[in-house]
């Protein structure tokens, strides 16, 4: 299946993209980060919460989503 | 009141409303960015009382988006300066400026004198900090953080709604700090984003509408896409920070703040010898600084550029406004590397010390 994964934040400077389409074939969320942690090591280093279907999740869940946000939280004021 | 007619005649506020709003008390830590335009709305719409914690001062970088400060505040405390020109907004309502930084020790009594916490800090340190106060002091946490182009908006702690810490259960490192007057802001977008903020804490008061209790809303001032995510509640994590809610007021602030003593001016190294300037910014960062000689390591690469540390010179490390170099100083420390020393002042007030007549370096 094809995921559209959503950056948000610094992880935009890792990634070099605001959003794009993977195709994924595992079942839960920590699959598919570990595929995007091969496609972008230094994405391990941040910190960073997982949302679909409009809410955070585990990383543990099961994908139910063809979308998935991550979202590190901002520091700035 | 003539001043507030705009909202007694809304049906949903009236002169109740009203009233809610001049008996409510707001506290809003930070005065920066976010805090202007929270501090802004809430002085008038009426709020009754108003506290403001912040113990920086105004820079004249401050003033492309800090939008209470002008060029006669610059070098003010921002609190001070902040509670100055509310006061002229509206004189009916009682503002009290804390010029001074939040701690741990300070936090838990200052909460307990107001109903409501707004976060404007600038760093996770407070922004952990406030989230644990208020769950112990039972208040509710209007949140708000930016970051480049993107903001944050959540309301926590409200009527046993989840906690910061229940989206965001770990602190990041703090050799991550991504600060707006490091990395760049766009103005305008701490004045939606904490216009936003003001909005959530009328809401709050007034009891109408939808409160953003346990939802994340996130902006994009780009491409004006906005999204929410709902946070689930962890109970986990609130115990947590009930449970060592005795201990509270005897934490430390972390790692990056315990250089307190090796922090120093810049005025006390200019004239010595036997120093080594070390700038930790990275490299595209301005203004570059120029009159003395300087050892460039970006925080990003330090330890591996240890090597370019001289051990029998005094280390004065400095950076953008004052925070890296306390990390720098920190990972110094740690490499058993001593007689270092974090610069308070910021490159571009280093560089005007630099080329001030020699003079007043003495005096000073």
């Amino acid at each position: 299946m094809f995921v559209i994964v959503k950056y948000f934040g610094m992880l935009t400077e890792v990634t070099n993209c605001r959003e794009e389409t993977v195709e994924f074939s595992g079942q839960f969320i920590s699959e598919l980060l570990d595929e995007l942690f091969l496609k972008y090591p230094n994405l391990k280093e941040k910190q960073f919460q997982v949302a679909q279907n409009q809410e955070l999740e585990s990383f543990d869940s099961k994908l139910t989503s063809t979308e998935i946000v991550l979202m590190p939280p901002f520091s700035g004021g | 009141m003539d001043r507030y007619n705009r909202h007694i005649i809304l049906s949903e506020i009236g002169q109740i409303g009203q009233d809610k709003i001049s008996a409510a008390r707001v506290l809003v830590v930070g005065a920066g960015g976010l805090g202007c335009p929270v501090l802004q709305y809430l002085t008038a719409a009426g709020i009754g009382t108003i506290g403001i914690i912040d113990y920086d001062t105004v820079e004249l970088s401050n003033l492309q988006r800090q939008v209470l400060f002008g060029t006669s505040s610059l070098g003010q405390n921002k609190a001070k300066s902040a509670k100055q020109k509310l006061q002229d907004l509206n004189g009916s309502i009682n503002i009290i400026a804390y010029p001074k930084k939040l701690t741990f020790k300070n936090a838990i009594d200052l909460f307990r004198k107001f109903d409501i916490i707004v976060d404007g800090t600038d760093n996770f340190e407070t922004r952990y900090l406030i989230n644990d106060a208020c769950l112990i002091t039972e208040k509710p946490l209007v949140f708000g953080a930016i970051y480049k182009f993107q903001g944050q908006v959540s309301v926590f702690n409200f009527k046993n709604g989840p906690s910061y810490k229940c989206a965001f259960p770990n602190k990041p490192n703090d050799d991550d700090i991504p600060n707006c007057s490091e990395v760049g802001v766009l103005g305008v977008l701490p004045g939606i984003i904490g216009t936003m903020q003001a909005n959530e804490v009328l809401k709050i008061i007034l009891g109408i509408g939808e409160v953003l209790s346990g939802t994340i809303l996130c902006y994009d001032a780009l491409t004006n896409q906005t999204i929410t995510i709902k946070v689930k509640k962890s109970n986990k994590e609130i115990k947590n920070v009930l449970l060592h809610s005795k201990d509270f007021n005897k934490r430390e602030m972390n790692d990056v703040c315990k250089v307190e003593d090796f922090e120093a001016s810049i005025k006390e190294f200019l004239n010595e010898e036997n120093v080594q300037f070390i700038d930790v910014r990275e490299v595209y960062e301005q203004p570059k600084i120029e009159g003395i000689p300087i050892t460039n390591i970006p925080l990003s690469s330090f330890l591996e550029n240890l090597d370019l540390i001289c051990i029998d010179k005094k280390k004065a490390v400095f950076c953008q406004t004052g925070i890296r170099c306390k990390m720098a100083v920190f990972l110094l420390n740690k490499h058993h590397i001593t007689n270092c020393y974090s610069i308070n002042e910021g490159a571009s007030e280093i560089n005007s010390y630099i080329n001030k007549p020699q003079k007043s370096k003495i005096n000073e």
